[in-house]
């Protein structure tokens, strides 16, 4: 089926999520303004106006009424879903860089990025089921990994905490104390910055893309590394198939560099690989310039890309697609 | 000694009085990468006869012998001339010049010590003032101190020289009875240098020898393939061997740059350049050819780098590489140098010049040998404004004997290309028009091989085309040429050879509008790929030149680099490290189809490891040609087991991925299971799990909006 085109941002892309029924799409961009669309045919639904800069990260509530989202502006904000308001404003030093909320929704880890003299850190927050209540205070922060934390989910019961970013080094981290747990081996790590990560439906396993050109698969427990999917430019955005075995990259070379190449080369594409076979599958080609953001709609029969172009694309796999044999 | 075993217990004396940890566990420094610490790696221990050299420090300090005993009052006097002699060839350290005086007489000894900032200056000031007459009873006699040191350790009385048992070499040519017929090649990346099989047979790449920082600049196979050079900070070394890559050789040439093999394998020549120590003057430039399998330096060159800069274009700093040029084919009878109106033939059972004198040529520009023959070709550009022509002739060695002579008319730049057999020479005239403002260009085939050396000129269709590539075919008797103005350039193919007339060149076909800016046959003769790299973004064409049609064409984004292997089966093409991305190989079959790749980040070099000429006879080749069926069944056989093995193992592999990924899910599912009641309790009670079924339904829900009664009239 063709894709949608989705226009709706002035700037890069730079997240995506669904809801948990899977007909809400949120989109983040540089542009300071979230965007919610209907997941089937890609109309605009609205936006959340608010944030005074580039919005890195969202994530929706379970039962789709509350957003947050990070930003730029060194704000993480709680939105109603539907009317489009601001509920709350948690302030920070620093830019927020990732954003999620904890089963149940009552604890959103939030990480911010190293700024002035500000180290990175990451932060848990109590929400309040009325907002009113809301407070600021942190239940727990943690500092110590160097650099840029891209990404910081919650482990099985929100037990721990995964990070990921600028060092390459994959973190699980005690949510209660805030102690070390685990760290990922050096050798069989991550050479690069690891510039997003997504878990599998179930918690039990998640996949990180970095700049050294793979994409990795690990188990949420052990930290054991599982797979390891490997292509030709740095992996800027993953995204896991609920349905089949199958992952995505999404990536291309530095925003920096992208004048000097020729789209030609074809590489700005989503490339899906088989999950256990660790081999490529295929390619969806479109943008023009690297994908940001990727996210699979929760039933598996449809997935959306978000690029530096500044343009979402919206695909429903055809029928041939459930077919593949490999 | 004494006084630093002291000076350790002082400061460990000092360190427990102030507490600290003298015991520094040594394993658990990290060096940076990249960076040494001056510790040598394992495999620089070979060179420690030359490093400690350096280490004792006396490598730049020079002995000055015979010079006049003079007393005290004259003392300053001497001093004074000798620092002028010596600091004319390089920085003389303070304190450097060193006059002992007998203390008895009060006079000088009649030598002298200099110690120069570099041992190179040291080396330099021997060279130059070993013999140099100060007056008649006075010549100079320039010794290095360090080898001192060496001749005093000659002992007085002769011995015997032990005799060593005789061990047998390895087999050299091992990898050449490769049970599969494969090919090998080299890849530099990153660190590490890797030798391996091309097994197109699997799809993919079978190691042999990984070393990591095994060169310190490139890697080059011998022209036959039996070695392998490295090059090191210390001089070059040479690899080789039946199963893996032990060293054969090292040759000590400090700085080296550049080596370059004779044909038949049996010298090895090495380059090296030195910044002088005054900046004014040109490089110092040493050259030596060793003997590849004594290690023995046979000659050795050294001057300044313009001796070695004339003619020829291109190359490191000026010079064309390699200065000196073999000829005469696989004896590696003659080698020659391009000189200042002159060429220096040399030859190698004395390393002297033929005839004891240059060829006198004016103004030659470029010379080439012949592949196989000790022929030279030589050209001579226009002189005097046109009014003596310029000149391409060719001349036989040792005799010296000019074969064929052809003046050329108003040309700007020649170029000369030789076939591969040494059958025809093509030379590529660029002439001016008759206003001299721009270029056509016309070719000048030469038919070496028959009777007094006919010459044909071939001008194109199109004779302001810009010639962009030319291309003899290897073995055979045509050749290609990629020429045109507009971003689509034209290829041509022609033949020495065409079916009408013996004698005469003929155009085979001409292809409209490729996107191609490089040619590369196949070793074998017959096809070709025609590529376009750089601006062309690396679009290949693979083209049978015998039924004049298109194989395949494919695209390897980015590609830098070509090279068929040495059978003519397989074609590699590389991005190398001048681009960021895409870095690594493709092997494709003869034919183009995409075999393999391999991505490797810091990608330097791809080379195969050549073949030596096969030892049969042209009849016995033809004879296997025609049989070919015959012979060939064997090996498609082998090829389907092997298929059907591959598939066998492909199946096999995946099923253990597949049952080792159950594995895991199962396991994921019993650890979600157990949580599962955890996890509702953090949902408040909520039942539903992610991991249960998603589910559309389909609800229809009526809303009655408004109801309203209208009284309708009842019309009869």
């Amino acid at each position: 089926m063709r894709p949608i085109l989705m226009k709706g941002h002035e700037r890069p892309l730079t997240f995506l999520k669904y809801n948990r029924d899977g007909d809400l799409l949120f989109s983040c961009a540089k542009d300071h303004t979230p965007t919610i669309w209907f997941a089937d045919n890609g109309e605009r639904l609205g936006t959340y106006r608010g944030h005074n800069g580039a919005v890195w990260t969202c994530d929706v509530s379970r039962d789709s009424m509350r957003l947050i989202t990070g930003s730029a502006d060194q704000t993480v904000k709680l939105w109603n879903v539907q009317k489009g308001t601001q509920l709350y404003t948690f302030n920070f030093g620093s830019p927020a860089r990732s954003v999620e909320f904890a089963i149940g929704d009552k604890l959103a880890v939030i990480t911010t990025d190293p700024f002035m003299e500000l180290t990175s850190a990451i932060h848990v927050k109590r929400i309040a089921g009325d907002s009113t209540e809301q407070t600021e205070e942190s239940v727990l922060v943690i500092k110590g990994p160097q650099g840029r934390i891209n990404r910081a989910v919650w482990g099985p019961l929100n037990r721990t905490i995964i990070s990921a970013g600028e060092d390459a080094v994959i973190r699980i981290w005690d949510s209660e104390t805030g102690k070390l747990l685990k760290e990922s081996d050096k050798e069989s790590g991550h050479k690069k910055t690891i510039t997003s990560l997504t878990k599998a439906a179930d918690g039990s396993h998640f996949l990180s893309g970095s700049l050294d050109k793979s994409a990795k698969l690990w188990d949420t427990r052990t930290l054991t590394l599982i797979k390891t999917y490997s292509t030709e430019r740095p992996v800027n955005a993953v995204a896991m198939s609920p349905l089949l075995d199958h992952v995505v990259l999404g990536g291309g070379q530095d925003a920096s560099a992208v004048t000097t190449t020729d789209h030609r080369a074809g590489k700005f594409e989503a490339k899906f690989y088989d999950k256990i076979l660790q081999e490529e599958i295929g390619g969806v080609k479109g943008h023009f310039g690297p994908i940001n953001a990727l996210a699979f709609n929760p039933d598996g029969k449809s997935f959306s890309s978000g690029g530096e172009d500044g343009y979402m694309r919206l695909h429903h796999f055809d029928p041939d697609y459930f077919n593949i044999k490999i | 000694m004494a006084a630093e075993v002291m000076l350790m217990n002082e400061i460990e004396a000092t360190a427990a009085q102030m507490g600290i940890d003298m015991n520094i566990d040594f394993s658990s420094i990290q060096l940076p990468p990249g960076e040494n610490c001056g510790i040598i790696s394992d495999d620089d221990d070979v060179y420690h006869d030359d490093q400690l050299e350096f280490d004792s420090g006396f490598g730049n300090v020079i002995v000055v012998d015979n010079l006049p005993v003079v007393p005290r009052e004259k003392f300053e006097k001497l001093e004074g001339v000798i620092r002028k002699i010596y600091s004319q060839i390089g920085v003389i350290k303070e304190d450097g010049l060193w006059m002992p005086v007998d203390p008895e007489t009060k006079k000088t000894l009649g030598y002298c010590f200099i110690e120069y900032n570099t041992p190179q200056e040291a080396e330099l000031a021997k060279e130059k003032t070993h013999g140099y007459k100060l007056d008649r009873a006075h010549i100079f006699a320039v010794n290095m101190f360090d080898d001192f040191d060496k001749y005093m350790k000659v002992p007085d009385e002769w011995a015997p020289p032990e005799i060593k048992p005789y061990t047998p070499g390895e087999n050299l040519q091992k990898w050449l009875a490769d049970e599969k017929a494969r090919d090998q090649f080299v890849i530099r990346a990153g660190t590490d240098t890797e030798v391996l099989w091309n097994d197109a047979r699997q799809s993919k790449t079978e190691p042999v020898y990984k070393r990591t920082f095994w060169t310190e600049s490139f890697v080059q196979w011998s022209p036959m393939g039996t070695y392998l050079a490295t090059v090191h900070r210390q001089g070059a070394a040479v690899w080789g061997g039946a199963n893996t890559f032990n060293r054969l050789m090292r040759y000590a040439h400090p700085q080296v740059k550049l080596i370059d093999f004779s044909p038949g394998e049996k010298f090895l020549v090495t380059y090296s350049s030195h910044e002088p120590s005054n900046p004014r003057d040109a490089n110092r430039v040493v050259i030596n050819i060793f003997d590849m399998r004594t290690g023995k330096v046979m000659r050795d060159f050294k001057g300044s780098a313009d001796e070695f800069a004339v003619g020829g274009a291109g190359g490191v700093a000026g010079n064309s590489w390699p200065v000196f040029r073999w000829g005469g084919g696989k004896e590696d009878k003659y080698f020659a140098k391009l000189g200042k109106n002159m060429i220096s033939v040399y030859e190698t059972e004395t390393f002297s010049l033929i005839d004891k004198k240059s060829l006198k040529v004016e103004n030659v520009v470029d010379f080439s040998w012949s592949p196989t023959d000790p022929i030279i070709a030589l050209f001579v550009p226009e002189l005097g404004g046109g009014n003596q022509p310029a000149r391409v002739s060719l001349v036989q060695m040792p005799g010296k004997e000019e074969l064929r002579q052809k003046n050329l008319f108003s040309i700007s730049d020649c170029k000369m290309y030789w076939q591969s057999n040494g059958d025809y020479l093509a030379v590529k005239a660029d002439r001016y028009t008759k206003t001299k403002k721009s270029t056509y260009t016309g070719f000048e085939l030469f038919r070496i091989k028959e009777r007094d050396i006919p010459i044909e000129v071939l001008e194109l269709d199109n004779k302001n085309d810009k010639i962009i590539a030319f291309a003899w075919e290897p073995k055979g008797h045509r050749f290609a040429v990629i020429h045109g103005d507009n971003p689509r350039p034209d290829v041509s193919f022609y033949s020495m050879r065409s079916t009408h007339n013996l004698g005469r060149v003929a155009k085979l076909t001409t292809l409209k509008g490729k996107q191609a800016n490089a040619l590369f046959w196949s070793p074998g003769g017959r096809f070709i790929v025609l590529a376009g790299l750089k601006g062309f973004n690396g679009q290949l064409e693979f083209f049978n030149v015998d039924e004049l049609e298109t194989m395949a064409t494919a695209e390897h984004f980015m590609a830098t680099d070509v090279e068929w292997d040495p059978t003519g089966r397989y074609v590699a093409t590389s991005v190398t490290s001048v681009h960021e991305m895409e870095n690594g190989f493709n092997i494709w079959s003869f034919n183009g189809r995409l075999l393999y790749r391999i991505l490797k980040d810091h990608f330097f070099q791809f080379l195969w490891r050549p073949r030596p000429p096969s030892f049969l006879t042209p009849e016995k080749e033809e004879e296997i040609a025609r049989n070919l069926k015959k012979y060939s069944k064997k090996y498609e056989a082998e090829d389907q087991d092997v298929s059907m093995l591959l598939s066998e193992q492909d199946r096999e592999k995946r099923r253990m991925l597949k049952e080792e990924w159950e594995k895991w899910v199962s396991e994921w599912r019993r650890a979600q299971e157990e949580e599962k009641l955890e996890r509702q309790k953090l949902r408040d009670g909520e039942a539903s799990d992610e991991e249960e079924e998603y589910e559309a339904k389909e609800v229809e829900v009526e809303e009655v909006l408004d109801v309203s009664e209208e009284v309708l009239s009842f019309e009869e």
